[in-house]
């Protein structure tokens, strides 16, 4: 168990040992501190995507084996910290419309930079999927040939679902883990990417070509990440004119159903479903979430806190500032006889999970797991899947206490 | 944990309790319907979906969306797409689960309309009772316009637009347009003088697991083969072979009805529009006479593991219907009493009970999809010369009318029919000749005012 996991354990016992003598929590409370979940969570992962955007600079500067491993490290770390915050996916356009920018995946990595012809897999009819815009001078999409002398956050942006291609990734956090760790050319045996530093070297010492485009790139890509944090930073700040003044206006109701929403859309749909059970049925790397630096372990993890950081409304930034209030497992534990059953569903989902970042850290990394015939493998993720059902089945008990009616909240167009 | 259980089973069993009362046209797919209104309105899962169900939705969802590779690759469970066929994901023709489109400016492969094949029957060659057609011998039934790398694709599709004029019951003309097809670039020699074509745009994917649960003895018994009761409407059952239970049923799926089940519709797109086996159909889309197309390397036994097909056909039965919220509106109701006047609803039957069904979430629903799932000659001008199993060339299923107002949001056009050629309702509308002659005929004879209530409250549906 990590550190970060025994703290929350401490915070929740705590949490229901004073939770008799609580006073009442108000759906509008639960919302306020909810947002301020919002904001505090994505603000570290500013703060951890700036400090990858340093050790980024530091590799460009010096390329070098340690440079490389420093950056690597940086993003791991960094992901972490982004993945808790899916939990605010699905029911904020927002968060929604920003989302594909900063997170899309799968890609066709091809479309960036160099790949093995022999190992790759581009999706048909992607007239782009072999691209690679660091070699090339322009890309030629339909009619329009769009010129690539320099590349700039913009440029990047834009040439997104190039073609009209979903798979055609320039910019996010797999853009960036591409650049840093290369193709995975070991399928569901051990091993990640293993791009040579001398990839992002200047001069003679340059490998794979055009070395002066892809720190170029890879310079973009990590200032548009920065930026895009930023803005949704300022989307959850308080006393704006912002998203969250919007979210303050709501009803109570209307609040409650969107993180209700938001908490079953990923732990069902997204989490169980397209991240696990898919993979699990594909026994696809291509279904690894982080197939380039093998962590999909930490991400998966990463999602489960952060629905738990939702239920219980608790978070300790970075800076160690604990960020607390209202929030659904209190009122549960007032108002609802779910209480004790949500309460355990969220601690299993949290050990399940937490067994697969063990595996993918002393054992087998997620794409291991997901491999034909691998029974143990077979066993966490199953585990880790109907802990996610049953928490889930949980929190829809829990939206019929507070008795919110269907829980599609207005605007939002992801299947539950 | 008990208590869950217990907790749940209330929920469930209140839900059931009150399906059996939820009869209203605002909720076309009864309790299944989804509030989801726009670009995603048939996306959705069954709104009374359970959560193991949800989840076995939402894995399905990623197998209907995804694309499958060319065998081998890295992605074993996706892999196998061809040698030949016409798209390589589920979701190329069904576009965001809606309609796929005719294609357009001539384009180089159709992929969201295929082109079905065949011989026309004579004395000397009949089909068996498990076959659908007779096969072209070196093409079969279906024209697969793509294939995997070093591999001949059939031929090209042209497609171009013939003008149609239709001279109106109000003495109007009408110019429509019908598709004018020329096969060239053939991969494997030249195609039959006598092969008979027949243009298909993907249908939408809502309700149908709805549609599958109708009981047959209350859609046979709307069936009137030989209009006994003298209206002008006959209405014949297709009888179609059924694989896994090895015998003749009635067909209810397709432009045709030729399927019986969503199983079986959904394992022939696998094999037909994607070359993907399945255990319904475990041989490749190639026929004895692709020798070239035999030879490449296939994705397993089958390509579509079990699992994988149960989850997709799961994915493709519980995708909801969306509400109507105004249905209830009295121009949408002045509409549909046009509708029952000049004769619609004798073909395009309004609504139905569905029965028990394998899947809780389906079974004893009151649903509005305006189909009886039966055969109708549609006259000359629809036509396809193309018989499938009982139906014969100018006969075709009617189409369910439910999600008809949400095409232009979902799909972004209104093409209507089996091949895209109506450009809208009206278009649709002035198309229909044989039985519905009549209809259409009064449809045109209308004020101008009933006429606009009328497609109002189509394009409510």
């Amino acid at each position: 168990m990590t550190p970060h996991l025994c703290k929350t354990t401490i915070f929740t016992i705590l949490a229901v040992f004073f939770s008799g003598v609580s006073q009442a929590q108000s759906f509008d409370d639960i919302g306020e501190n909810y947002a301020n979940l919002a904001y505090a969570s994505y603000n570290d992962s500013l703060i951890s995507a700036q400090n990858l955007a340093d050790d980024i600079q530091a590799l460009l500067d010096n390329p070098s084996e340690q440079t490389l491993i420093s950056a690597k490290q940086s993003w791991t770390g960094a992901r972490k910290i982004y993945g808790a915050t899916e939990v605010f996916r699905f029911s904020h356009p927002v968060v929604d419309d920003w989302e594909p920018q900063v997170n899309a995946w799968p890609l066709d990595e091809g479309f960036i930079d160099y790949v093995d012809d022999n190992n790759y897999f581009y999706e048909l009819g992607n007239a782009v999927g072999k691209a690679n815009l660091i070699a090339s001078d322009f890309i030629t999409i339909g009619s329009e040939q769009i010129g690539l002398n320099a590349f700039t956050p913009e440029l990047l942006a834009s040439l997104n679902e190039a073609g009209g291609t979903e798979a055609n990734v320039a910019t996010g956090w797999h853009a960036i883990e591409f650049l840093l760790w290369g193709q995975d050319l070991n399928g569901t045996n051990q091993g990640a990417g293993n791009r040579p530093y001398t990839d992002f070297a200047t001069g003679d010492l340059c490998t794979n070509h055009h070395c002066t485009r892809r720190r170029n790139y890879l310079e973009a890509v990590t200032q548009l990440l920065v930026s895009d944090l930023e803005f949704i930073v300022s989307q959850w700040a308080a006393g704006a004119n912002n998203y969250r003044s919007e979210f303050d206006a709501m009803s109570g109701d209307e609040k409650l159903r969107r993180i209700l929403y938001g908490v079953g859309s990923l732990s069902l749909g997204e989490l169980a479903g397209e991240r696990m059970k898919v993979a699990l049925y594909a026994n696809s790397t291509e279904d690894e979430h982080d197939c380039f630096s093998d962590t999909t372990h930490n991400t998966l993890n990463a999602n489960a806190t952060g629905l738990a950081m939702v239920l219980r409304g608790e978070y300790e930034t970075l800076a160690g500032e604990h960020i607390t209030g209202a929030s659904l497992m209190g009122w549960s534990s007032a108002n609802s006889d779910t209480h004790d059953s949500l309460s355990e569903s969220t601690n299993l989902m949290l050990d399940a999970l937490n067994a697969i970042v063990e595996s993918g850290e002393t054992d087998q990394t997620f794409d291991q797991l997901i491999a034909p015939g691998n029974a143990k493998g077979l066993q966490l993720i199953d585990q880790a899947i109907e802990s996610l059902v049953n928490f889930t089945r949980n929190v829809e008990l829990l939206a019929a206490d507070l008795n919110l009616g269907t829980l599609n909240p207005d605007s939002a167009g992801h299947n539950f | 944990m008990l208590n869950v259980i217990a907790r749940t089973l209330v929920v469930l069993f209140a839900s059931c309790s009150c399906s059996l009362l939820l009869a209203d046209p605002r909720y076309p797919g009864g309790e299944t319907t989804t509030q989801v209104q726009g670009a995603n309105a048939f996306s959705q899962s069954a709104a009374n979906l359970s959560f193991d169900g949800r989840l076995d939705f939402s894995v399905g969802n990623s197998f209907f969306r995804n694309p499958w590779v060319t065998a081998p690759a890295s992605t074993d469970a996706r892999d196998g797409l061809g040698p030949i066929f016409n798209t390589n994901s589920c979701q190329g023709c069904h576009i965001k689960d809606g309609r796929g489109h005719p294609p357009r400016d001539n384009q180089a492969h159709l992929v969201s309309t295929l082109i079905r094949i065949s011989l026309p029957e004579t004395e000397s060659r009949q089909r068996e009772a498990h076959q659908s057609v007779i096969e072209e011998p070196t093409y079969g039934d279906q024209i697969q316009d793509f294939s995997v790398a070093g591999i001949p694709a059939e031929m090209r599709i042209n497609w171009e637009w013939a003008p149609y004029l239709l001279q109106g019951a109000d003495g109007n003309e009408y110019e429509l347009r019908t598709p004018d097809i020329n096969l060239t670039q053939f991969g494997y020699g030249e195609i039959g003088p006598e092969v008979v074509i027949s243009p298909r745009v993907a249908p939408a994917m809502i309700g149908l697991g709805l549609l599958g649960a109708i009981p047959e003895d209350a859609i046979l018994a709307q069936a009137d083969p030989n209009d006994q009761n003298n209206d002008g409407i006959s209405g014949r059952a297709n009888e179609v072979w059924d694989a896994r239970a090895q015998s003749l049923t009635l067909g209810r799926f397709g432009w045709k009805a030729g399927q019986p089940n969503v199983e079986q519709q959904s394992s022939g797109a696998f094999l037909g529009d994607m070359g993907l086996t399945t255990s319904l159909n475990p041989s490749g889309p190639c026929t004895s006479l692709q020798e070239s197309c035999l030879q490449a390397p296939n994705g397993g036994e089958p390509e579509v593991s079990d699992d994988i097909l149960r989850l997709v056909v799961f994915y493709a039965k519980h995708l909801a219907t969306p509400a109507r919220p105004n249905a209830l509106d009295s121009e949408k109701v002045a509409g549909e009493k046009v509708f029952h006047e000049v004769g619609c609803a004798s073909c395009h039957t309004p609504k139905w009970e569905t029965g028990e069904s394998s899947s809780p979430a389906l079974s004893q629903q009151t649903i509005y999809p305006y189909t009886d799932l039966l055969l109708h000659d549609m006259g000359d001008g629809l036509a396809d010369h193309r018989s499938e199993f009982a139906a014969n060339g100018s006969e075709w299923r009617t189409p369910p009318l439910w999600g008809l107002g949400d095409y232009i949001d979902v799909n972004g056009h209104t093409e209507l029919l089996h091949d895209g050629r109506a450009r809208n309702v009206f278009e649709a509308i002035l198309w229909h000749g044989g039985e519905a002659a009549s209809s259409r005929d009064k449809v045109l004879q209308l004020s101008e005012d009933k006429q606009q209530s009328l497609l109002g409250f189509l394009n409510s549906l």
